[in-house]
């Protein structure tokens, strides 16, 4: 794992965060919600800060980033895509637009591109169901998409560039 | 300040709501047009924002008397964006994938001229008509979702919210209240069907100091949209039922545990919590009286397992979501070791209409072991996707067919797959069959949380087979072996058959291996899992064998069983299914017919979608 070097102003915000939930272990999921949403992920050293202010071991911390799928240690991209796989996208061609997205943006899932603008990610279900498929760009749901839509959708981003 | 402490105050709150908005319907002169706009996730993410704004606009510079009430989701999926607009002594009109053009024609056309424009999808909600949604369905748990505002609680107090808990937390004894749940027979709604007041009245029982009612928000089965729809439509009904829950079982505190994935949802559900604190029926007191509650948000980090109530309370506790053990039960030892009753959001939305209603009430709605209406997300290959909720003893006909509208592009119906990932798919020979828990279940699935995946002819059961195993394999917590390892092994041999290599003695490990994982699993997900292949297999077991031996996917599914051909006597040589190709598979002189390199072709599907002259065909 590549090491990166927290500075003194990150850890302070951590301690903050984890201030905010009075140090508690059984608060950690949010903590790392917070945490996530501060840092947009969750590397092996903040997970090191984390658990000696809540003073559990870091393998407690670890095995709650890696047992939900919410959570990574990967840096996303500017704009994360998740292409919901949950049935009804399935069944309305939901891989094939997701193939098409990897050939368009030349990543497989759970990579992110080389610009770092665009990182690629499966969900199960974000409930719109009915408008499957469904994909979301940074929070901003798309539905009813296909993949000849896919090339236009992300010319939009390349376009805020 | 509206601060309720007694049921008088609540009364007198909802009758002065109630004459100021009657006012203006007695009045002809003043009488103003009712707009809804359907805006949770769904209608959002078609436009309903953009609507809303617009609509604010041109009634602004119209000078048009109409207020705009933003509601949760109206049902009409399909239809996004959906508004209502209902005139003074009309009927009230639904109309469908609305946009700007079309605001204006409703604008000028109907609500300044009274005319129905005949090119928008419109529909009137509460009668029999055909294109009505709305007939053949009971709405109790949705009873307010597109109704009302989900950001206000005075429109909630308006259609006599709250009064349950009032008359509960002062007319009633907690066992009192707990018996009106038992005999109502509400069975809990997030799949398992344990009747609800039985759980209350073991949570009562049970002796501690300190005690938890939690929502089960965590809806994590793919397909399914009820529960996100009633958080984010009517969130003080769950708030309120939370509360009642709380007296009955002598909790002094809420969980919710919501998933993360869920953002709208979960800040309606903060803003309700916050205007209920404001109003008194949150918090020290409530009515007055000694009894105090509040309620408290817990996210779910994306974890289907969580949805089971041991590892939903593991993972409320900052822990990974690992199912284990019952009994205990987590009525007698759940979260931090204290009794913990936990309900589904559904279940919860149904109790403060029986206690205002009673129980005799809602036992008449149903059969006779399965009581009351569920609400499904009716998706997939239906022409109306939709949420519907029926009485129980609804036939799947009625609903895939009349309510959904039948199947898209008039292919033929296949199969409809309810309960997720640990139910089975039912086929044309169970469409009569009345929905309830148990006939589900006989038939070889479950009722599940709600999700009604409908399929049609061209999907493959051994590839929906295998994508639910998918699905499992992911989720499973990891904790024992019989999911960890035996569904892991599962996907594999059905993995094995969906690329051509299943042999015939496949098909008996599959079955063999499926009823151990069936027998030996830990928790509900595990003991499921295998569902979904054991009712393939017992319904499409042709398709298995066409697979395995003939190699051979009847749906031209499974890509590694079909090839695509493109017939010379058919095409043209117009060259778009070249440009289309998005690897150049397809070859060929303008003008004369092309052809598809069989090497190259990754089976995508867009050449059938371009042809113009039906010449591209898959074998």
């Amino acid at each position: 794992m590549e090491t990166l070097c927290l500075s003194q102003s990150k850890i302070t915000k951590i301690h903050d965060i984890c201030e905010g939930y009075n140090n508690d272990s059984a608060e950690l999921i949010n903590i790392l919600h917070a945490t996530q949403g501060t840092f947009g992920f969750l590397p092996a050293e903040v997970q090191e800060v984390i658990a000696s202010r809540l003073d559990i071991p870091v393998s407690k911390v670890y095995g709650v980033v890696t047992f939900y799928s919410f959570f990574t240690m990967t840096p996303n991209g500017k704009y994360p895509i998740s292409v919901c796989l949950g049935t009804a996208c399935y069944v309305r061609g939901a891989e094939k637009v997701l193939e098409e997205l990897e050939r368009q943006l030349d990543i497989k899932v759970g990579e992110t591109t080389n610009d770092g603008l665009f990182s690629l990610d499966c969900l199960r279900c974000v409930g719109a169901c009915g408008l499957a498929p469904v994909i979301s760009i940074a929070g901003k749901v798309y539905g009813r998409v296909s993949p000849d839509k896919v090339k236009k959708i992300l010319s939009e981003y390349y376009y805020q560039e | 300040m509206n601060a309720v402490k007694t049921t008088a105050d609540l009364t007198r709150i909802r009758e002065s709501l109630c004459t100021s908005s009657d006012l203006f319907d007695t009045n002809e002169n003043s009488g103003q047009v009712e707009i809804k706009v359907s805006m949770a996730t769904c209608g959002i993410a078609a436009g309903a924002r953009e609507v809303n704004t617009y609509l604010s606009e041109i009634i602004e510079r119209e000078q048009i008397k109409a207020s705009i009430i933003r509601t949760g989701c109206m049902g009409y999926c399909y239809a996004e964006p959906t508004i209502e607009v209902k005139i003074p002594g009309e009927e009230p009109i639904v109309f469908g994938h609305v946009n700007k053009s079309k605001i204006d024609d409703i604008v000028f056309c109907y609500i300044r001229k009274g005319i129905l424009p005949d090119d928008i999808t419109w529909m009137k909600t509460g009668t029999a008509k055909e294109e009505d949604l709305s007939s053949k369905q009971l709405h109790i748990a949705l009873r307010n979702c597109g109704h009302i505002d989900p950001e206000s609680i005075d429109e909630y107090i308006k259609v006599d919210g709250y009064q349950a808990l009032g008359k509960v937390v002062t007319e009633m004894s907690p066992d009192e209240a707990i018996k009106i749940i038992m005999d109502s027979g509400l069975r809990g709604r997030g799949g398992g069907g344990f009747p609800t007041g039985l759980k209350w009245q073991i949570t009562r029982k049970s002796q501690a100091d300190q005690k938890y009612v939690v929502c089960n928000a965590d809806e994590g089965d793919p397909g399914a949209f009820m529960d996100r729809s009633i958080l984010e439509g009517d969130p003080h009904s769950i708030i309120e039922a939370m509360t009642i829950n709380g007296y009955c079982t002598g909790a002094s505190k809420g969980l919710v545990y919501i998933r993360a994935e869920y953002p709208l949802a979960i800040e309606r559900l903060k803003i309700a919590m916050q205007q209920a604190r404001e109003y008194g029926l949150l918090g020290e007191n409530i009515f007055g009286t000694d009894f105090s509650f509040d309620i408290e948000i817990r996210y779910g980090a994306g974890a289907f397992v969580c949805g089971e109530e041991t590892a939903l309370i593991h993972s409320m506790e900052g822990k990974r979501g690992e199912a284990t053990v019952k009994p205990p039960f987590p009525s007698e030892s759940g979260f931090k070791g204290y009794p913990t009753n936990v309900n589904n959001v559904e279940t919860y939305a149904n109790i403060p209409l029986i206690i205002r209603k009673g129980a005799e009430w809602f036992s008449r709605i149903g059969t006779a072991k399965s009581k009351g209406t569920k609400v499904f997300a009716l998706a997939g290959k239906v022409n109306k996707v939709g949420l519907v909720e029926v009485p129980m003893g609804t036939t799947l006909r009625e609903v895939i067919f009349d309510i959904g509208g039948g199947i898209k592009d008039g292919k033929k119906f296949k199969a409809v797959q309810t309960g997720g990932p640990s139910g089975g798919c039912l086929t044309e020979k169970h469409l009569d069959l009345p929905i309830d828990y148990d006939n589900l279940l006989a038939a070889g699935s479950m009722m599940g949380s709600g999700g009604m995946i409908v399929m049609d002819e061209d999907d493959c059961m051994v590839a929906m087979a295998q994508f639910y195993l998918d699905f499992s394999v992911e989720e499973s917590c990891g904790k024992c072996s019989p999911c960890r390892i035996g569904n892991k092994r599962l996907h594999e041999i059905l993995q094995k058959i969906t690329s051509g290599n299943g042999e015939e003695e496949d098909l008996e490990k599959l079955r063999n291996l499926a009823g151990v994982i069936k027998d030996t699993a830990l928790c509900g997900l595990g003991q499921t899992s295998p569902n979904p292949v054991l009712s393939t297999m017992d319904n499409f077991y042709d398709e298995y064998i066409a697979h395995v031996n003939d190699k051979l996917c009847p749906a031209h599914q499974c890509r590694r069983l079909t090839q695509y051909f493109i017939d010379p006597e058919k095409c043209t040589g117009c060259t778009l299914c070249a440009r289309a190709c998005s690897v150049d598979a397809i070859k060929g002189e303008r003008k004369a017919p092309h052809v598809i390199d069989p090497t190259l072709c990754v089976r995508c599907g867009a050449c059938i979608e371009k042809c113009k002259f039906d010449a591209v065909y898959v074998h």
